[in-house]
């Protein structure tokens, strides 16, 4: 059955690898994943409707795609430029540097939370320099950005690094010595191979940051409707035993996030189609 | 890397075979508990779990070792709903319990079942406001000032929170001679003045300690000593108020899990022991108010005297107070979602 | 090893300096601050900390956890990478969105719906009971969640650059006489290596990290089920502020050690081509 599904190709291994992929997926993500939806059902579809659709619960949705997907942004604008410089270049401290991409998983969400909380509020090391200028961080949804840029950082940094690793140099010097310049060479040469790992570090980045709870919760200040994230509404319902409340939110959140990510691969797909293949 | 890989799976398979085998080997003359309490209460239980033991062996001849677990305490509630082996749950408000209670696991008349509303120590909701306390702050009423800043945390996921929420509320009924609109134009005024809400006790002592932001934190008292006692008595000063609400972190046996460990009869004990004056005197060293008058008399210096109302006299208990105040849609929501 | 094109000297300056800046505002400071509070009292409060008995248990389980977590992950994702790339199939993008999943679900659900599924009044709970298996607040269930969290990494890093190699090495191979795991362990692995190293790094930094999903199954029991996060924000919820970054601390020097060990080996494969150059 899975043989079909697949073209002839001589390699092997398809039916050990798919049937393997399929069982551990669905013991470890699907069926406990099925259970929102499981306990989801005990509200009626009204029920589901006025929670999911709670002007506050609407608000947080705003603030928790919006900050997710601009530092998103900024994680693939950076973490392009760092994997490029970290790969490429060879500096003084290159190794810690390295190093120190991955501490942003390492270190404990709350811990991440609480730290830059305390850099960023208006008398921190970097608030103080802030506040003058009438930038305010924490407390605002302006932190809750720096929170999830920085729980996301390493996956795209992480993605592109072993791409740009493998990447032949002599693709660039070719295009180079054709009298290309620094920016076409970059635009035409190096981008499309790099694009899928960059999309797959933002999708990772962006899904990550919707689901983030612990650090941000330090660093947003938690007003109700201006700087509620959608897992601490998840929070506050599970504090009231409201378990299908719980899951009727984090239903909403799934599905989106299904949606946006299925989205994302599908471009990924065909980026790297157009260049692979094409 | 073919080595390394080997390594893992086999630590793996290793760590998956002993994780599983079974804890307990625990002899006839060996007993273990497990007390699952809310956040600040490690170093009290350590404390007096090493006293109950030396009493317990002295009385008995049994060893007894005690587990302890923390955490939020609505959270620590939902784990021994869901199937945390808690022989003792010693939480920071009856709700918490009374949820317990409706799963069947401890029966319905637990408040009952332990003098003092069972919960053998209490505290009370205070003001810590900074060293010399610049903006005056003497009362409720300085709270709703324009200018004042308070700290709280939020009441949907603070479980002592909603104690400082009830005692603000609690405050203004009885001096508007329990007018419901008048308190809670009070409550609201007051929640204009809070620029932050941390999602836990610790998070708003934090954001008023450390980030400096607010001139005032609304805190249970045992919590204000020890952040007192943490950051340094000449940094900041307790303030208390006229009237107060009495906080009672309850305490009660879990009979579903006892009766199954057969440890009914030591977790019982340990509860009692908490009533005893020894276990009155721990409470009062990790600043809880004793129940007991004789304890109470000997710190009377460390706890003032201020007026107390409790929860029942006030809003009918925690079941009522939850669903009024606190529910999707009550009474705190709307305060913020109004504007 | 040909020379990399290398930019003028302005330009490259700029780059790292653009980078260097975003790292520092980013996470150096942070970092800093960890090690600042946690250092407060002094070294000595600092290694106190580290050394009771609690927190070294609390390390334990979470190298224990990671590790199982780690492998179990390392293997799925080899195992999908080679039937993602290497194959053409339908629903192709829908596996992948669906191996992505587990990082868009917050963690708090995450855990809670492994309790939905073992916990008492969950599905399996009752039988589970009267079989006397624990699964939730023991180590299995932290496990299963740990995993759940942990689960795209390896994978997701192994895709873009198994995509990149494509297929004509092994099929070179294979159409040369190698069988499948020959080829698998000759051809793709030294291939992959370095995505493989990054997934696994990440997978385990995360792993150790994991706060939210493992408080909701852990229960949080002294010295047994307390991961090295949890320990942590006990410790700061008692308003032991020091010991807490303290503990924390330790999380980023595991970070630092794992990166040791990628610094060593990356050195060491470097050095081994070197001696195989010039043998020829």
């Amino acid at each position: 059955m899975a043989k079909r599904l697949a073209k002839k190709s001589i390699i092997p291994g398809f039916g050990l690898t798919m049937g393997y992929t399929l069982v551990y997926l669905s013991l470890i993500v699907l069926i406990p994943l099925s259970l929102i939806f499981y306990k989801t059902a005990s509200l009626s579809w009204k029920e589901y409707w006025d929670v999911v659709t709670d002007p506050r619960v609407i608000a947080s949705y705003r603030l928790t795609f919006g900050a997710s997907f601009v530092a998103s942004v900024i994680n693939a604008v950076f973490g392009t430029l760092i994997a490029w410089v970290l790969v490429r270049y060879d500096f003084i401290g290159k190794r810690l540097v390295d190093g120190i991409v991955d501490l942003p998983f390492a270190l404990p969400t709350a811990v991440a939370g609480i730290a830059l909380t305390s850099v960023y509020s208006d008398n921190g090391w970097i608030g103080k320099f802030l506040a003058p200028l009438g930038i305010k961080v924490a407390f605002t949804p302006l932190g809750v950005i720096v929170a999830l840029t920085f729980i996301g950082f390493p996956f795209v940094v992480r993605t592109i690094q072993p791409v740009l690793q493998d990447l032949d140099h002599q693709l660039e010097e070719a295009a180079f010595s054709l009298g290309a310049s620094r920016l076409q060479t970059f635009v035409r040469v190096l981008f499309p191979p790099l694009l899928p790992a960059l999309l797959t570090g933002f999708a990772l980045a962006f899904a990550r940051a919707l689901g983030e709870y612990g650090s941000v919760i330090f660093i947003s200040g938690n007003m109700p409707m201006v700087t509620e994230v959608t897992p601490l509404l998840i929070v506050t319902k599970l504090e009231q035993y409201d378990y299908a409340g719980a899951t009727a939110i984090a239903s909403v959140v799934l599905i989106a996030s299904f949606i946006l990510l299925f989205i994302i691969n599908c471009l990924q797909w065909v980026s790297g189609r157009r260049y692979f293949i094409g | 890397m073919k080595r390394l890989l080997m390594l893992l799976v086999s630590l793996s398979l290793v760590a998956g075979i002993s994780g599983c085998g079974p804890s307990s080997g625990s002899g006839k003359n060996e007993v273990e508990l497990l007390n699952v309490s809310y956040d600040p209460t490690r170093e009290f239980y350590q404390d007096f779990n090493r006293q109950f033991a030396a009493y317990w062996k002295k009385k008995t001849g049994e060893t007894v070792t005690i587990k302890q677990s923390h955490g939020g305490s609505g959270q620590q509630s939902r784990s021994v709903q869901d199937g945390l082996d808690a022989d003792v749950v010693t939480l920071a408000l009856s709700y918490d319990i009374d949820a317990i209670a409706k799963k069947g696991l401890i029966s319905q008349d637990w408040q009952k079942r332990l003098p003092e509303n069972s919960s053998p120590y209490t505290s009370a909701i205070v003001f810590l406001v900074r060293k010399g306390n610049p903006k005056g702050i003497k009362d409720w009423d300085d709270l709703v000032k324009p200018g004042i800043s308070v700290i709280t945390p939020n009441p949907k996921t603070s479980g002592g929170a909603r104690w400082n929420y009830l005692a603000a509320w609690g405050y203004a009924l009885k001096k508007n001679k329990g007018d419901q609109a008048k308190a809670r134009d009070f409550v609201t005024r007051l929640y204009r003045n809070v620029p932050v809400l941390d999602s836990g006790a610790r998070g708003a002592t934090t954001t008023f300690v450390e980030r400096g932001i607010g001139d005032v934190l609304l805190a249970w008292e045992n919590e204000a000593l020890l952040s007192q006692k943490e950051f340094g008595k000449d940094k900041f000063e307790i303030v208390y108020p006229s009237q107060s609400i009495l906080a009672e972190p309850p305490v009660a046996v879990v009979d579903k899990v006892v009766d199954r460990h057969g440890t009914r009869k030591v977790a019982q004990a340990y509860l009692d022991y908490l009533y005893s004056d020894e276990g009155q005197e721990i409470a009062a060293k990790h600043f809880y108010r004793p129940r007991s008058p004789k304890v109470a008399a000997k710190y009377a210096s460390q706890f003032p005297k201020i007026d107390l109302f409790t929860i029942d006299e006030v809003f009918g208990g925690w079941e009522k107070a939850q669903k009024t105040h606190f529910a999707d849609g009550g009474i705190f929501d709307q305060i913020y979602q109004k504007k | 090893m040909p020379k990399p094109v290398q930019p003028a000297a302005l330009v490259r300056f700029l780059l790292i300096f653009a980078a260097l800046i975003f790292l520092f505002l980013f996470l150096i400071v942070p970092l800093f601050a960890v090690f600042s509070e946690a250092l407060k009292k002094g070294i000595l409060v600092y290694i106190e900390s580290v050394e009771d008995a609690d927190a070294l248990s609390a390390i334990r389980l979470t190298l224990l956890v990671a590790a199982i977590s780690v492998s179990l992950n390392t293997i799925f994702g080899i195992a999908t990478a080679w039937a993602i790339t290497k194959f053409e199939f339908r629903g192709k993008n829908l596996l992948i969105t669906l191996i992505d999943l587990p990082f868009a679900v917050s963690p708090v659900i995450s855990g809670l719906i492994f309790v939905l599924l073992f916990g008492a009044q969950g599905i399996l709970g009752p039988w589970l009971e009267a079989h006397d298996i624990k699964i939730i607040f023991a180590v299995p269930g932290m496990v299963l969640a740990t995993v759940f969290v942990t689960f795209p990494f390896v994978v997701r890093e192994l895709i873009p650059v198994m995509l990149a190699q494509g297929k004509q090495e092994e099929e070179t191979a294979l159409s040369l006489g190698a069988g499948g795991l020959q080829t698998f362990l000759r051809v793709t692995l030294p291939n992959i290596k370095w995505g493989l190293l990054y997934g696994v790094i990440l997978c385990n930094a995360r792993a150790m990290g994991e706060f939210g999903a493992v408080s909701v199954v852990s229960g949080h029991i002294r010295g047994m089920t307390n991961t090295i996060p949890l320990h942590v924000e006990i410790l700061y919820n008692e308003y032991n502020f020091v010991a807490a970054f303290a503990v924390a601390s330790i999380l980023a020097v595991l970070a630092i050690i794992t990166l040791i060990i990628k610094s060593l080996s990356e050195w060491k494969t470097k050095r081994l081509l070197e001696a195989a150059e010039e043998e020829q």
